[in-house]
Formats: structure tokens, sequence, C-alpha cells
């Protein structure tokens, strides 16, 4: 076809016409920064205009950190729940230190599992997650007793139910950002 | 998939001590967690810096997101607002015939509440005007029921400021950053409030139970005198919430009370209206004699 607007509308390599088309490398910045940046993301999403009377809202930030782990086993270092998780706190409302320690011995239990299991499927992964949420939840809930008076814990059942059935949707969308994190 | 069994990096000495210190800095970052908690129990308002500046940086994204929410409810609503205009305003006239004679009683009712007020020589400190502000987003993951308003103390909002919508009470300021103020909701377990039944002044106690519900205790325990559709409002007892805020209405008698819902929902309340404190000088009394919240002292 010589038609000029054809020729326009050709797909065309993006920039590096005369880079070579074999033996390419992931961009080691991108393989960094984007499961880290989602986790993130996932933590400020508490600050977006959603109305709930209850807690209902999954722990996003804490599925996508489960999710991102239990898919790329050792992607970060096993102190990593410290920092993840203090971020998590300031936007969560809940007491600050919370989600540091839940999920800085959601790591190490997760490091626990891993040097003892044979074999791991998506099942596995997905039972392992659902028992660190609930157990997360609860502890979030008796940190806010500490604190204040809190409601009792069947509070947190539909947030529970949400959490354990939303999770196989999250490690969805971290396999995407997965690949497009080891895409070359 | 099998895990990859990294757990001896070879015959490295560096790389086993590398792995080593991870671990010592996982559960040493676990007990510093520990301790940043327990600090935050003891003195629960210790980091509100950190959190006031979490909610500054997220507050534009949180604005943006709420005008795209309310312009498709005010569409939504518009729209169905015009399908039935006729028999509305039919309706409507009649609601405002009936409205004004009720509004000359309470008019004349207002003038002789003054006249009794100050015969009793009781001085309300009205400080300066309310601020109007939007609620930009609730904490929804957590079982602590805050919400972000969209002004802070750019507009003069200070913690600890009675906060009600158009419907009734909503709740009181606890933090205020630059452009955003943190609210602690009446469904909070947290927040006592002070109130009673509209319609013969029984004085209660409500507590939130984090579910969009509220606990009403009545201060004389052991009778229950609560029925269903009991309309309860403000009491202005312990002078931070002025009286006569609609608060909610009862849905349900308790084994020591009545759960009630409260008149105004966050999720359906655009615009909420700060107010100066009723009795400053009582909350500060209480605030000094037992250093902690205005109507748990009461």
């Amino acid at each position: 076809m010589n038609n000029p607007i054809a020729s326009i509308m050709r797909p065309r390599r993006s920039g590096g016409q005369y880079q070579s088309r074999l033996n390419r490398t992931q961009s080691p910045a991108r393989m960094t920064v984007i499961p880290v940046v989602s986790v993130l993301l996932a933590s400020m999403a508490s600050a977006l205009p959603i109305f709930t009377a209850g807690p209902l809202l999954p722990p996003l930030g804490l599925m996508v950190f489960l999710a991102w782990r239990l898919m790329r086993p050792g992607i970060w270092p096993v102190w990593a729940g410290l920092p993840f998780g203090l971020f998590d706190d300031i936007f969560s409302g809940q007491p600050f230190g919370s989600a540091g320690l839940t999920w800085s011995l959601a790591m190490l239990a997760m490091e626990i599992i891993d040097s003892n299991a044979v074999w791991r499927d998506h099942w596995q992964d997905w039972l392992i997650a659902t028992i660190i949420i609930i157990l997360v939840l609860f502890a979030g809930l008796w940190f806010v007793s500490l604190a204040h008076s809190a409601p009792g814990a069947t509070i947190l059942l539909p947030q529970i139910i949400l959490s354990a059935l939303f999770f196989p949707l999250v490690v969805r969308l971290c396999a995407r950002l997965d690949s497009w994190r080891l895409a070359t | 998939m099998a895990p990859p069994s990294n757990r001896r990096p070879g015959y490295s000495r560096k790389a086993q001590f590398g792995l080593f210190a991870t671990y010592v800095l996982a559960i040493g970052g676990a007990l510093f967690a520990a301790l940043l908690l327990v600090v935050s129990i003891v003195d629960p308002k210790g980091f509100n810096a950190l959190r006031t500046a979490g909610a500054e940086i997220t507050a534009p994204v949180a604005r943006f997101f709420n005008s795209i929410r309310r312009s498709v409810g005010d569409l939504a609503e518009n729209t169905s607002a015009y399908l039935d205009a006729a028999s509305k305003n039919a309706a409507l006239t009649k609601e405002v015939e009936s409205s004004r004679q009720k509004l000359n009683d309470a008019a004349a009712l207002k003038v002789e509440n003054e006249r009794l007020r100050s015969l009793l020589g009781l001085i309300e400190e009205s400080g300066g005007e309310g601020v109007v502000a939007r609620l930009i987003s609730t904490s929804a993951s957590s079982t602590r029921r805050t919400a972000t308003l969209s002004e802070g103390s750019n507009k003069g909002i200070e913690a600890g400021q009675p906060i009600r919508g158009p419907e009734g009470l909503i709740g009181r300021t606890i933090s205020v950053g630059p452009t955003t103020a943190s609210v602690l909701l009446v469904t909070d377990a947290d927040n006592v409030v002070p109130v009673m039944r509209a319609e013969d002044g029984l004085p209660a106690f409500a507590s939130g139970l984090a579910n969009g519900t509220v606990a009403i205790r009545p201060i004389n325990l052991g009778v229950n005198p609560f029925k269903k559709g009991d309309v309860i409002v403000t009491s202005g007892n312990g002078g931070l919430y002025p009286p006569n805020i609609p608060f909610g209405l009862v849905l349900d008698k308790s084994d020591d009370g009545a759960i009630a819902r409260p008149f105004a929902d966050p999720a359906r309340t655009p615009y909420v209206l700060t107010m100066p404190t009723y009795q400053p000088e009582v909350v500060a009394a209480q605030e000094g004699g037992e250093d902690g919240d205005a109507e748990q002292a009461e």
C-alpha cells in the first residue's frame, strides 16, 4: 500500500529503531518502582471519596502487598513490612504503628511458610492471604480498642468476606502489572 | 510455583550475613512498630501531624473525585426532578402553606425563649459565623469512623468544633491541617454525644457502633422508655454540642436503651457547617479537670 495515510497509520517501533531486537533487558527502574508504587497507591485509596457507614473497604494496601509478596517470593527484603505498613497507617485512620507491626509480622510469617512449604499454588496463596488479612483486621480492631472505645468484632465480618472474595482480582491486577514490569 | 530455595545464598559468607541481617532488621522493625503503636495508644494525638500531612497530600485528588461524584449525583437528581414537576409543584405549594403557619409559631416561641433565657441570665457564646465545607472522604477501611473536611485552619476551623449537615449532627473536628480537617463522626465508638428525646427532653447519651448506627443510653438506667420512631436531638450538656440539633431516629429498642440511625449520613451530605463550641468555658473547665474528651467528662 503506497497510500500516504496508511503509511502514517502503520505501527512503528517506538524510538529505538536502531536498537537490537534481541537480548534486550528490562529497565531496572521499572522493575523496582512498579510494585512499590502500586502498594503505596493502594494504601492511599482510602483517601478517595468513598463513604461507607462502617468499615467496608477491603484493606487494599495490604492486599496488593500480599499479592506481590506471594506471587514473587523474595521481591522485597523481609523488613519491607515496616515501611509499607507505616505508610499505610498514615492514611488508614488506625493508630500509628498498627499496620507497621502487623505487616512486619505478616512478612515474617510468610517467610516461615515459604521455608516449610514444598509446593505452592494459587489456592494456597489465596488461603494464606485470607488468613493474614483476617488476623491483621482483628489485630487492628484490638489496637483501636486499646486506644479508644471500639465496637464488637462482628463489625469486621463484611469487610473480611469482601477482602477474601476480592483478593484473586488483586492478584490478577498485580500479575498484569508484573508482566508490564518485566516487559522489555 | 515452588518457592525458590533462596534460604542459603551459596557459600559466600558475605551473602549469608546479608541474609541474616535482613532477618534481624525485620524483627527489629516489628519491635520498632510495636513501640510506635504503644506511643500512639498512650497519646492518640501524637501522630496527628503525620496524618494531617497525608490528608493534605491526597486532598486534591479526593476533591477532584468528589466533584465528579457530586455532579453525577446532581444530574440524576435533576433529571428525575423534571419528570414529576407538576404534581410535585402542587404538593410543595401545599407544604409551604402549612410550613408558613409553623414558622410563625416558631418565631413566637423563639421570642418567648429569648425572653425566658434573659430572665434566667443565661449568656450564650455565639462565636463567629460557621464555615461551610465539604466532606471529601471517610476512613472506609478502618473501624475508626473519621471523615476529612475540605477546609482547615485557612478558614479558621479549630480542633474540637461541632460539625453539622443540613439534616443533623455529623461529628466534631479532632485535628486540623492547613486546608483539611479531620472529623470524628458520631458513629465512632469514641464519640459520646449528650442527647435527649425531642418530645419530653429525656436525657441520654449516644455513642457510635461503627456500622452507621448509634447506641442511645438513658442517664437513668433501669427504665427503658424509648420506643421505635422517637426523635433524638442534642441536649447541649457538656458544652460542646449546641442543643436542639437533630441527631437521629430510634430504630429499635435494645437491652439498655435504643439503637438509632443518625439523620445526617456523610455519604449523602455534600456540604457541612462548622459551628462554634457551645459553651467554650465549660469545655475548657472539663478538659482542665479531667484531661480527656469534653463530653466524656460529663
